[in-house]
């Protein structure tokens, strides 16, 4: 065994509402490294994130988390696999009858933690860590879209999954808190060992999170490589994603 | 293949039929698996239950107290308004009072909870809970079915109790039918089982309710317009079923309980 792979997809296909999307993705993402996917908007990148937790069942193809095949298992035999997992869903998909707190607390009482003690300090470290400290009472509807996802993101670090999936985490914030929000990737990974997969539109917090960058394209994956590598590609679709420029002509 | 696709209307039918009873089916089997959120449960009687409350002492209060009026007016002709009492009571006990009650929690619960489900659905909030090793059905369905085959029996019989004290009411001090008469031919002709069928109603009406309700609710798409749309088709998809339930109710409940014999 070359590399110890946390999640293996091999010739991955989707079709929805009659409209392919994705076309045989085939992505390796090494226990414990950070890979980002680019891709334009409305390429598939959710889609592809919705995969790796089963939200979405493949139209053909395999998906191996820890070398356990998922794409045939039932909701129930899921749970598991996707307690080892967490997400940031793109517009945080916050429970909106529930406080802050309670949001952030939900995975903690789910799993079985009975002392309001445990849960306070958890809760309020976890929303430390992406500075909303102080926003424990309101309610998800009286924060701004960054705040939500940002609770969002407390939600899912708070049980310490082993691989986290980000969808967008950095878009909609000021520069500042997007700074914060890439610390945090970057020190859950050197920290915790942490597998990440973040899916952005962002080169900054590309360059500063990335191990390795795969591009998303036309439904399949169009590069793979280290950061370096994608920098140094003389390839036209990659140099125009980097570099921000369409072909539309004015 | 062909017999599905040239009765369309049958083959959607069959399907929502197949989703809900699916739906039921898996909510029962969290139920006896013993996998209920007794907190959720309790929050849910709240909303249910009490909630529901002042509707349906509306409802049972105005519908005795019409009913009443009305079959004195027609009896009273014929020199029967003793009789009054009884067929009040029965009536609202074997059809009014269930009916009813269920029309208005189809109406007030089964909107809340397409539309609570159904925001949830398409603001991702369902796959949240998913994400999280959380099944949408544990946590949504079982707490609004458990909640409903509780409170329904008993608001049943709240909205009979009202509907017999406004038809007493009416009928004694307004119509100056006899008190005594009243409350003996009542008694005399109303049994046990008049009650015990009004709340076997109650339950039926309850699952049917709770799970046209929430099947809605999870299958909503399309953004505010299909929350608003999965909101409407609850109320009428399960008022319909609740009238036609209710016939076949009937017939078969009045061969476990006969009318009249004691
Ligand atoms: N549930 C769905 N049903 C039908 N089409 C969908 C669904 N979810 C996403 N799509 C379509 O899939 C494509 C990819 O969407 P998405 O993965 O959200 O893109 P992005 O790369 O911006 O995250 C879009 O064209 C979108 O319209
Ligand atoms: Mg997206």
């Amino acid at each position: 065994m070359s590399v110890d792979n946390l999640i293996e997809v091999r010739n991955l296909r989707q079709t929805l509402s009659g409209q392919e999307i994705l076309r045989g993705v085939n992505l390796d993402i090494p226990r414990g490294e950070t890979v980002v996917l680019l891709g334009q908007s409305g390429g598939g990148k959710s889609v592809f994130l919705r995969h790796l937790i089963g939200l979405i069942r493949p139209l053909s193809g395999s998906i191996k988390i820890d070398g356990e095949e998922i794409s045939r298992l039932s909701e129930r035999e899921l749970e598991p696999v996707r307690r080892k997992i967490g997400m940031l869903f793109q517009d945080g998909a916050l429970f909106d009858s529930m406080t802050v707190f309670d949001n952030v607390a939900f995975p903690l009482r789910e799993r079985g933690e009975r002392s309001e003690k445990v849960i306070r300090e958890k809760v309020a470290h976890s929303l430390e860590l992406v500075s909303l400290q102080g926003q424990e009472k309101k309610m998800p509807v009286n924060l701004s879209g960054g705040m939500r996802k940002r609770a969002a993101l407390a939600r899912a670090i708070i049980s310490e999954p082993s691989c986290i999936l980000y969808d967008e985490p950095t878009a909609g914030l000021d520069p500042i808190v997007s700074d914060t929000i890439n610390r945090l990737i970057r020190r859950l990974q050197t920290q915790l060992k942490v597998t990440s997969i973040v899916v952005t539109h962002d080169m900054i917090s590309t360059n500063y999170v990335a191990d390795h960058v795969a591009l998303l394209r036309e439904g399949r994956i169009h590069f793979t490589g280290t950061l370096s590598a994608l920098h140094s590609s003389t390839d036209p679709v990659i140099r125009d994603f980097i570099e921000g420029r369409s072909h539309e002509i004015d | 293949m062909k017999f599905p696709y040239s009765f369309p209307v049958t083959r959607a039918f069959c399907t929502y039929l197949g989703q809900v009873a699916f739906l039921a089916g898996e909510t029962f089997t969290s139920i006896f698996a013993g996998r209920i959120r007794w907190r959720l449960v309790l929050q849910q009687v709240d909303e249910i239950g009490f909630g529901s409350q002042a509707v349906v002492i509306i409802t049972g209060a105005f519908t005795g107290a019409v009913f009443t009026a009305q079959t004195f007016f027609q009896f009273s002709a014929l020199n029967m308004s003793s009789a009054v009492g009884p067929v009040v009571s029965v009536a609202l006990c074997r059809e009014l009072g269930p009916v009813l009650t269920a029309l208005m929690v189809a109406g007030r619960v089964g909107a809340a909870m397409s539309a609570e489900i159904g925001t949830m659905k398409v603001t991702e909030q369902i796959d949240a809970l998913r994400a999280l090793a959380v099944n949408p059905v544990d946590y949504l369905v079982v707490p609004r079915a458990v909640a409903m085959m509780i409170s329904m029996p008993l608001l049943v019989g709240e909205c009979l109790f009202f509907g017999i004290i406004a038809s007493y009411l009416v009928a004694v001090k307004l119509l100056n039918v006899g008190s005594v008469y009243f409350i003996h031919n009542m008694w005399n002709f109303t049994h046990g089982k008049d009650i015990v069928m009004a709340m076997s109603k109650g339950v039926v009406f309850a699952i049917l309710i709770v799970f046209i309700a929430c099947q809605q609710g999870l299958n909503t798409k399309n953004g505010a317009v299909g929350v608003g749309r999965s909101t409407t088709e609850a109320v009428v998809i399960s008022s319909l079923c609740i009238l036609i339930g209710n016939f076949f109710l009937t017939m078969a409940l009045n061969i476990v309980f006969p009318a009249g014999a004691h």
